[in-house]
């Protein structure tokens, strides 16, 4: 019997990976779509905005998002900034020659629309598409600032958990004996402490804040996690090729990272988008008890808040609702797909 | 002449330990003064039940295990003080291929890269041109081809996997190589393959092997001496041919009757030993065979027996027993 390999160019476990990860269609465009929608909330202030982009004012060229300007600027009186939605402001620019060029949405999440006639929560308008919330804001431009919030928020705490998650399984895994023995007794501890009463100690002491959520929560959210990388470690460690680069003289930490880690990655990568996706609904929580970010920050969970003091005004609770709900059932399509993709019992 | 590994009287005991604070209740004596030497183009087969410690002597001379007691020495230096660069410098010269060459081999990197590795780690390749260079030779010498440089362990079957691992363990040019059951996940046509392979590598470089396996056939196959081991200590060693003409040690003898023949009309009554082998946690007292054999004496009971060599008078190599029965000047 001779032994042949079959013909073909080398292919890479991670290339056979994202090749099957690929061959998934809802997972994989809903990678697509995610990925797009975060790189267009990353523009929000290009989408909704409250100033012009551009202003082109006797002759020469303005960029209010990048600078202010005084309204003496643009002929007025106050050198204060220029209000941009001041009837003023328009005015100079129907002038022949002047030109204000204004984003889609007009409105930024914290400009109030005080031309809206009626109470607030106010119906979709021309002008306020999704209509406004309960302080006559428009909430297309808090969804979209909202939205960038919860994903921004989600990816820090995922990383910032991942990375500690990964560093204690690592440590756990690779030395085991006492410090394994003791590290899982302390994760048992720290585990059992009650997270949800620790925040809302913190948030009645310290002014809240999305730096002061992420810290605490980072707190617990490697915990789920490092029990996986042990257990990649502590069966990583005695294969035979961990053995043979020890029998080499590779160092410790060099055999963790050149050969463990790459191989105990499998946990960690195929959970991503489910812990993404449950850190942002632990952030929507929050908010929407009332624990999170502070008040003007735009925030889903605030948004749903409202929506449920004002349950006739369905665009609120409607749009809110549709937002999170895409959000996170796109994140869970990549996750099944990537835990798809990662699955051994597959070639 | 000089052996280029010699294993004196080492020693290994696991402690096993309870409780919270990791009491050591009891020791694991899986390796109980074993001595054994190699020499230049040499074989030394080392064959037991498993459990009997012979992978842990092959640990314990790489030192991916640290002995307790006894001592190693590489071509007459003693390597169980060397640390740091030293003892990198050594470990260039001992090499050791993994009985499963799925495992042994890291599913994320090359054939290159993993052949290439001892290159890498001891800085020995100036470029990794060379480095390629001298992986894609060795790729020849063990059979397979310089178009297998960039493919993964995957993509291998496991005969060709092993080869890999075998081309690993050459590439520093070492002087001592151990087989640790280096067949027993193969095929049996494959099993011979590698073993020829092995041998021919033997015949052009002049290795020195210690080949560790349980089975008999291979080790008879391959070795040129054999140490037989059973619960931590070796009961006899002998040359090949003496071993197979003359098995002395009755735990050889039943070994030997158990091995599988090929041809049912020369298949005997098998003098099958009774019971399992005692635990290595309970040492039995006197000698460690005597609850299984066949011919124990009351002395075998209390006294450890000591190395007999029965070898014919001349003969020049001796061949150990460790059995009473051999007392008092017993000569065939």
């Amino acid at each position: 019997m001779v032994d042949t390999v079959p013909a073909g160019r080398g292919i890479t476990p991670r290339q056979r990976r994202w090749l099957r990860f690929r061959r998934n269609r809802r997972g994989y465009y809903s990678l697509l779509i995610f990925s797009v929608l975060f790189v267009l909330c990353l523009g929000a202030e290009l989408i909704s905005n409250d100033k012009p982009l551009l202003v082109s004012y006797e002759g020469s060229w303005y960029a209010p998002l990048l600078f202010d300007y005084p309204e003496t600027t643009f002929g007025g009186v106050f050198v204060t900034e220029t209000d941009y939605r001041d009837p003023f402001f328009l005015e100079q620019m129907e002038k022949p020659g002047n030109r204000a060029i204004f984003p889609i949405n007009h409105h930024d999440f914290d400009t109030i629309n005080f031309q809206i006639d009626g109470p607030v929560p106010s119906p979709p308008t021309t002008s306020n598409f999704l209509g406004t919330d309960d302080r006559g804001r428009d909430v297309f431009a808090r969804l979209l600032y909202g939205f960038r919030l919860s994903v921004l928020f989600g990816l820090a705490l995922t990383a910032v958990g991942t990375l500690i998650g990964i560093l204690v399984g690592a440590i756990q895994g690779y030395l085991g004996g006492r410090i394994d023995l003791f590290g899982q007794r302390f994760i048992e501890i720290w585990g059992a402490m009650p997270e949800l009463y620790l925040l809302i100690i913190f948030a009645s002491i310290f002014e809240p804040s999305a730096l002061l959520l992420l810290v605490l929560l980072s707190l617990f959210s490697w915990m789920g996690l490092s029990d996986y990388v042990r257990a990649e470690f502590l069966k990583g460690r005695n294969l035979d090729y961990v053995r043979s680069a020890r029998a080499l003289g590779v160092s410790g930490p060099v055999i963790m990272v050149r050969h463990l880690l790459p191989n105990g990655m499998t946990p960690v990568i195929t959970f991503l988008p489910f812990r993404m996706s449950a850190s942002i609904l632990a952030l929507t929580s929050l908010d929407f008890l009332g624990l999170g970010v502070p008040p003007s920050t735009p925030s889903l969970g605030e948004l749903l808040a409202q929506g449920k003091n004002n349950i006739d005004a369905w665009w609120l609770s409607l749009s809110t609702f549709l937002v999170l709900v895409g959000m996170l059932v796109l994140l869970i399509f990549i996750g099944e797909a990537l835990r798809e993709a990662f699955d051994p019992r597959k070639s | 002449m000089n052996p280029v590994i010699d294993v004196r009287h080492l020693v290994k005991h696991f402690p096993l330990t309870g409780g919270l604070l990791g009491r050591k209740i009891q020791l694991l004596k899986a390796v109980d003064g074993v001595s054994l030497a190699v020499a230049r183009g040499e074989t030394l087969g080392l064959v037991g039940e498993s459990g009997s410690g012979k992978s842990t002597v092959g640990n314990c001379i790489l030192r991916l295990i640290e002995p307790d007691r006894g001592d190693i020495l590489l071509a007459g230096q003693s390597i169980l003080t060397l640390t740091g660069q030293e003892l990198r410098r050594a470990r260039r010269r001992m090499q050791m291929v993994f009985q499963d060459p799925q495992s042994s081999l890291d599913p994320r990197m090359t054939v290159k890269k993993i052949v290439g590795y001892p290159l890498e780690v001891h800085g020995l390749a100036a470029s990794s041109a060379e480095i390629a260079d001298r992986v894609a030779h060795l790729l020849q010498e063990v059979g397979l081809s310089s178009d297998h440089l960039d493919r993964y362990p995957h993509e291998f079957s496991g005969g060709q996997r092993q080869r890999i691992g075998i081309a690993r363990a050459l590439i520093t040019e070492p002087d001592f190589i151990i087989f640790d059951e280096p067949t027993s996940a193969l095929d049996v046509s494959v099993q011979a393959q590698i073993l020829n392979l092995i041998k021919d590598l033997q015949r052009r470089h002049g290795y020195a092997y210690l080949f560790i396996s349980h089975d008999l056939t291979v080790v008879r196959h391959i070795s040129h001496r054999i140490a037989v081991m059973y619960l931590g200590t070796l009961v006899e060693s002998a040359t090949r041919k003496e071993l197979f003409d003359h098995p002395a040690h009755p735990y050889t003898l039943a070994l030997l009757a158990s091995a599988p023949k090929p041809n049912p009309l020369l298949r005997q009554e098998l003098a099958v030993l009774q019971g399992d082998p005692p635990s290595p946690v309970q040492v039995p007292p006197g000698c460690r065979f005597h609850p299984r054999c066949p011919h124990a004496m009351e002395i075998c009971r209390d006294t450890e027996p000591e190395q007999h060599n029965i070898s014919p008078t001349g003969a020049a190599s001796p061949h150990l027993v460790c059995c009473h029965l051999y007392r008092e000047g017993h000569r065939r």
